[in-house]
């Protein structure tokens, strides 16, 4: 028992040691307490007004877009700005009208912003305007002290340094709309522009770039007090183009010589797109500056349609530049040889039904290369039905028509190539060898677009190889579609001959494009011309001996022309549509001529792309730079 | 005599009920309803999703407790060292294959709440310590060896608690048991040795014993100011809160700091700065006012048992307890590094909660049968 109560009096002495030491931790805490909340409370009371972080998303830059060179065709610039904060302006509206003074601001701009301010805290900057000049900003700079609460700010705005002449190609960018939201965060940062058209849009994430962050203390109300931390996020891919600026610039200056026009050239081997053109256009950085209610009027009204890509978009019958397509078929499938003749009174019958040579007086006797040189229609409608629509259809789908072609423009369309299974599909009638024979010289149901003529160009003259058109030659460091194309199968003496009767069409006297012949040596082209009908020719029409030219615009005929150079070893392609241009010997073969001996005088496709500098993501020296050619060269 | 009267330790229920120390049930019932109320505050106003969970957590506890309370104490003492082998195996569990969070394996999934055995632990290692030396004379005290089996006691799930890794915990376990010794005798000079010794092996453990993020905390510590956005984010903030409450503090719900999100898990950790932002000095020494009284209600209770065990068992747990307050209240005050320990019956979360309950129904049950007699030797 003695040794329990030693064990007792042992436990008390210890117990009342650890009891007082936690009485001493208690009374520290305590102290600690009193400390903070009363001897540095008003110390911590101010930090704490002071003290809220937020994290600001900071739109990433958008990667550059530049041609083959490297010449920038969509860039950003710095966008000024005048803001203005209500609390530190005081009177608004005597501030604005000093505003006013130096910089042009209209009524309507003031009423906008004193309607913001009752919607914000008055601490929040109010945009007045953007996109200043220089000058405004200097003006502004220099009255600061006069004008309370304004300040300049420096954004960035998405610029496109040729303007109209690569406005279908490159697009432009615009406010992201409701259905446009996705899951990137960045897209809901008021301001934040996306592609809206062409290469900025199919290729907006890898031009987008990531979001950066910033965190930035505020004070109770929320404002801002100071920058803690930044991440800048990253800059969005460059992507390069297959384009030639000073091509595409000159190609663009021609086709606007005609009301409503549209081009492509492209490589016979590579698919590479050099220049691709749709005429009238418009200036895309009227999109990122602020479009006014009439320029936008005006687009609309437009029958050229400038806001249409054509040379993708746009789907014309092919006319008679769809004739290599029913030559092919019908020596591919045996239905005619070389020597095959047809004997041309001007007029074709079937059945009951006659159908007319483009030429009133006939061809008189044809081959299959004068048929082509000629332009002979009687050839082709006497051949047609041997062949019959399927296999017309067959052969146009290889060459590339009738389908889309996988080009990185949203805005590519697929025009049409009938078949007796479409025609069914389409109308639940059967087909009729009439439509075959109509078929047979690219008018009727079939449509195809610019860029499509020069994909079958291309693979008519490059020994049957099914090259696809593509722009995009560097993502970042990732190349484009460019690959090996696979062969078509088609015989090279059918080719062979095929190309001898377009290369006459130029080269003869007697060829449709003769009066277009490149007056160079080294430099000749071929091709094929083609007058596409708008609207039906009536008997009526021919008795009275309308002439096409007298028709109102919308009413004359397409004028069409396909071609290559040089003829010796075929390297460009190109498709010229001049819209209502009335016939494709007299419209649309002289601006090919033209555009096709400019190709050659660049001649883009020796001077090959690469990757190189692909990380650089500065800007301005390259465009400069390319302005200064552009004037040289061109 | 049957299971039952052993269980119940030859006293009625109503003569359990009336010996229950409402006094400590009104008290925890206090302090868990500071938690509730600063649950409610620290969801903008709002029950859900933490103030109703905790209560009907702790509805449920509070009936664990007084079940626990009532048992006879000679079960716990039986039931000491199996328990302590079961808490023992779900560490090794754990260690095993325990779920990766916070950077540290800790808990295990039960489905409707996520176990820390490492909190039973700390329960089980003072009820096997109080089991021990229970039979111990002053002289078995002073003989070295007697004192090696109590040792690996503490030893073994400090080792593996370290390998989880968990700093805190282990020291914690390591103080309770060091305060066990003490308590039970132990030579003063052990731990005189023990403290010189630690402060020897202090430098070895940084160099070679801490996790990177340990040796940041204890930096940050240091220098709290040193990455105001990063590691020091949480003291710094904590001591602004607690700074700005003031003397009466700036009202309920209306602690800026807290609801503003600057306080990151202010409903576990940091919701003692939440409380006195929003109470200011005059609520924080309340609140631990109300945890001195515990813990001296808890002693008085070690002192009447008429049995060592239940002297050593309820002193350990208490002494236990008053460490978490202890370590949460010095962490949020930037006294000591940030360990994440929760603040009992307060911070949100299931486990610390049914360790504590489990703490005061066993401390109870120390009382209920204080007068209960347990084999001698």
């Amino acid at each position: 028992m003695k040794k329990d109560n030693d064990r007792i009096e042992s436990f008390t002495r210890r117990a009342f040691i650890v009891g007082a030491l936690q009485c001493t931790f208690l009374t520290v805490l305590g102290g600690r307490l009193a400390w903070l909340q009363v001897a540095q409370g008003s110390k911590y009371k101010t930090l704490a007004e002071n003290n809220r972080i937020n994290l600001k998303m900071i739109a990433p830059s958008r990667g550059k877009i530049v041609d083959r060179f490297g010449t920038a065709l969509a860039v950003n610039d710095q966008n000024f700005r005048v803001l203005i904060v209500p609390e530190q302006a005081h009177d608004m509206e005597k501030v604005l009208s000093s505003l006013q003074k130096l910089i042009d601001l209209s009524q309507r701009d003031i009423k906008k912003v004193l309607k913001q301010v009752e919607k914000q805290a008055a601490f929040v900057p109010l945009e007045v305007k953007d996109n200043l000049n220089w000058e405004d900003v200097a003006r502004i700079e220099v009255h600061l002290p006069d004008l309370p609460g304004v300040s300049i700010d420096v954004g960035e705005i998405r610029t496109y340094p040729y303007g109209a002449a690569t406005a279908h190609l490159v697009g432009y960018v615009g406010a992201v709309s409701r259905s446009e939201l996705s899951d990137d965060p960045v897209l809901s940062l008021p301001g934040f522009k996306i592609g809206k058209t062409g290469i900025e849009k199919v290729y907006d994430e890898k031009l987008r770039g990531t979001a950066g962050t910033a965190e930035v203390e505020v004070n109770v109300v929320g404002r801002e007090v100071r920058e803690l931390k930044r991440h800048s996020g990253k800059t969005g891919a460059k992507v390069k183009l297959s384009i030639d600026t000073d091509l595409q610039i000159y190609t663009q200056e021609r086709l606007a010589t005609e009301q409503s026009a549209s081009a492509v050239i492209m490589d016979v081997h590579t698919g590479a797109v050099y220049a691709l053109s749709s005429s009238p256009s418009f200036d895309p950085n009227l999109f990122t500056r602020g479009l006014s209610a009439e320029k936008w009027e005006e687009m609309l009204a437009d029958p050229g349609l400038p806001l249409n890509n054509k040379a993708v978009g746009g789907q014309y019958p092919p006319g008679s530049t769809f004739k290599m397509v029913t030559a092919l078929a019908a020596l591919e499938e045996g239905k005619i040889t070389r020597n095959k003749s047809v004997y041309c009174p001007g007029h074709y019958d079937y059945g009951d039904d006659r159908f007319h040579c483009w030429k009133r007086g006939g061809h008189g006797r044809v081959d299959l290369i004068d048929a082509l040189a000629e332009s002979c229609d009687t050839f082709f409608y006497e051949i047609a039905t041997d062949i019959g629509i399927d296999k017309l259809a067959e052969y146009a789908y290889k060459l590339g028509l009738g389908q889309k072609l996988a080009f990185e423009l949203a805005e590519e369309r697929p025009g049409l190539m009938p078949s007796k299974g479409w025609k069914m599909g389409q109308f639940g009638e059967s087909w009729q060898p009439g439509e075959t024979i109509v078929a047979s010289i690219g008018q009727g149901y079939i449509l195809s677009t610019p860029l499509q003529l020069a994909v079958m160009t291309s693979r008519l003259v490059n020994g049957g190889f099914a090259v696809k058109p593509w722009v995009v030659g560097y993502t970042g460091r990732q190349a484009g579609q460019q690959g090996n194309w696979p062969k078509l199968g088609f015989q090279d003496r059918h080719l062979e001959l095929i190309i001898k009767g377009m290369n006459r069409v130029v080269g003869h006297p007697d060829g449709t494009a003769f009066a277009s012949q490149i007056d160079h040596e080294a430099f000749k082209m071929g091709g094929k011309t083609g007058t596409a009908q708008v609207k039906r020719i009536t008997m009526a029409d021919r008795l009275e001996g309308v002439q096409n030219s007298d028709l109102p615009w919308k009413y004359r005929h397409h004028a069409l022309f396909v071609g290559y150079a040089p003829v010796s070893s075929p390297r460009y392609a190109c498709a010229v549509v001049v819209e209502h241009g009335g016939s494709g010997s007299g419209t649309a073969a002289p601006i090919a001529r033209d555009i096709l001996r400019k190709t050659q005088e660049r001649d883009p496709a020796s001077k090959p792309m690469s990757a190189d500098g692909m990380e650089q993501a500065d800007g301005t020296p390259p465009v400069r730079k390319a302005q200064h050619e552009g004037r040289a060269n061109g | 005599m049957g299971k039952a009267i052993e269980i119940q330790g030859g006293m009625t229920l109503k003569q359990k009920l009336i010996q229950m120390n409402w006094g400590l049930v009104l008290l925890i019932g206090l302090i868990a309803g500071v938690g509730f109320i600063a649950l409610y505050s620290a969801a903008n106003g709002s029950l859900n999703p933490w103030a109703s969970r905790q209560i009907a957590r702790f509805a449920v506890c509070l009936v664990g407790m007084m079940v626990i309370a009532l048992i006879d104490v000679r079960v716990w003492y039986r039931a000491a060292y199996p328990l302590y082998a079961l808490g023992f195996i779900l560490l090794v569990i754990v260690e095993a294959m325990g779920h990766i969070g916070m950077g540290a394996q800790r808990w295990i999934d039960l489905g409707f709440m996520k176990l820390q055995p490492s909190e039973l632990m700390k329960i089980v290692v003072v009820m096997a310590l109080a089991r021990y030396f229970h039979v111990a004379t002053l002289d078995d005290m002073k003989r070295f060896k007697f004192l090696i089996p109590p040792a690996l006691l503490i030893g073994a799930p400090v080792g593996l608690v370290l390998l989880q890794p968990d700093l805190g915990t282990s020291l914690m376990i390591i103080m309770a048991g060091a305060a066990m010794f003490f308590i039970a005798g132990a030579s003063k000079w052990l731990f005189i040795g023990g403290i010189a010794g630690t402060a020897a092996i202090i430098p070895l453990a940084w160099q070679f014993g801490l996790h990177d993020y340990q040796k940041q905390r204890v930096r940050t510590f240091l220098d709290p100011e040193s990455d105001p956005l990063g590691a020091g984010y949480h003291i710094t903030q904590s001591k602004i809160a607690l700074g700005s409450g003031g003397i009466e503090g700036r009202g309920f719900l209306k602690g800026t700091q807290s609801h503003l999100n600057f306080l990151p898990e202010k409903q576990t950790d940091f919701i003692f700065t939440l409380w006195a932002e929003e109470w200011g000095l005059l609520g924080g020494v309340f609140l631990l006012a109300l945890f001195g009284l515990t813990f001296l209600y808890a002693g008085w209770i070690a002192f009447r048992c008429r049995h060592a065990f239940g002297r050593f068992m309820a002193f350990g747990l208490m002494v236990n307890f008053s460490l978490y307050v202890f370590i949460n209240v010095a962490m949020v005050m930037g006294l000591i590094p940030v360990v994440g320990a929760p603040l009992p019956l307060i911070s949100y979360g299931g486990t610390a909660m049914l360790a504590a309950m489990i703490g005061f129904g066993l401390i109870m049950s120390c009382n209920i049968h204080r007068d209960s007699k347990l084999p001698r030797m």
